[in-house]
């Protein structure tokens, strides 16, 4: 499937969440296929729709002074901890191209991290019910999206950076007790953002390549997909 | 009348839960106006109002399962 990319660098996620609104508007008047947006976020606490506030262990005061915001969005899951440490991507993709499967569309952004854990030699896992994907028992990377007119958004954030992982004490991530780990942490070495972005749009190329109708959340995609796909920079 | 009813959303998909209604008995609604937002696993969706109309009756409410074929409201057609 054909899509524009879009890396905003590091953005606060109110101006992303609107800027996602506005690329949503694009593709649901046809001016845009489809479409996805990287970035990296100030510290950020967002919560889903079956978030219960009793997952954020500090008062709005005390996260304040520690300068990360709150915002309440329509995505689905409870409560996540955004981060400059994390890449968060957003596709908005027209699953009218693909599948309208809203379960094989969350299987197939499971499929593209761990896809790209596995160029590092990490396997990836999944668990039944636990949308994400795991090393072990910790989670590396979290999933949450809103789908309307069958137009997806919001998406998936894959720790990065170790000092990301502090912040996440402060809530009970997906409201559950569980630790979470980053990919420099299992790698013990430094790695570069901007390199796992482009790794990263591979990935999604592979998942959901031009040709794509439907796709597997499983299998391995093409490798020789043509590069029609447009790259765009808002940096 | 119309009924909205929760359409096939997927393999292995047999329901979801009504997260938010827009709109309430007895208030108007245009065609595609985002009528009722509901959950499954990591994703919240939206049901359009399939014509322009008055919601007449919601039979599940925030919080309740649906599953997929039930019809989760009745929309009176404008004349």
């Amino acid at each position: 499937m054909q899509f524009k990319v879009l890396d905003l660098g590091l953005i606060e996620f109110k101006a992303a969440w609107q800027i996602q609104k506005e690329v949503f508007k694009d593709i649901k008047n046809s001016r845009l296929k489809s479409a996805l947006i990287l970035c990296q976020h100030y510290p950020v606490i967002t919560l889903g729709r079956q978030a219960d506030k009793k997952n954020i262990l500090l008062s709005e005061n005390e996260l304040e002074a520690k300068g990360i915001e709150i915002y309440e969005i329509e995505r689905g899951g409870d409560v996540t901890y955004h981060g400059p440490g994390q890449i968060t991507a957003y596709p908005i993709f027209n699953l009218n191209y693909l599948k309208k499967d809203i379960h094989l569309f969350l299987r197939q952004l499971e499929k593209v991290v761990i896809d790209l854990l596995s160029d590092f030699g990490i396997m990836g896992l999944r668990y039944p019910g636990l949308t994400g994907v795991w090393i072990g028992k910790q989670k590396l990377a979290s999933i949450g999206i809103a789908i309307k007119n069958w137009i997806t958004f919001h998406g998936l954030s894959i720790n990065i950076k170790q000092g990301d992982l502090d912040n996440f004490r402060f809530i009970r991530p997906c409201g559950m007790d569980i630790e979470m780990t980053a990919l420099e942490k299992i790698l013990n070495a430094n790695t570069d953002i901007n390199d796992l972005k482009k790794l990263l749009i591979h990935k999604f190329r592979d998942t959901f390549p031009i040709s794509a109708v439907g796709g597997s959340a499983f299998g391995g995609g093409s490798r020789n997909v043509p590069r029609l796909a447009q790259e765009t920079s808002l940096v | 009348m119309t009924k909205v009813v929760l359409p096939e959303l997927g393999e292995g998909i047999d329901k979801a839960t009504v997260s938010y209604w827009y709109f309430q008995e007895g208030e108007k609604v245009n065609e595609k106006d985002d009528l009722v937002e509901l959950t499954t696993d990591k994703a919240t969706f939206n049901l359009p109002s399939p014509c322009p109309g008055t919601v007449l009756e919601i039979f599940f409410h925030e919080g309740d399962t649906v599953n997929v074929g039930e019809t989760l409201a009745i929309i009176e057609e404008e004349q």
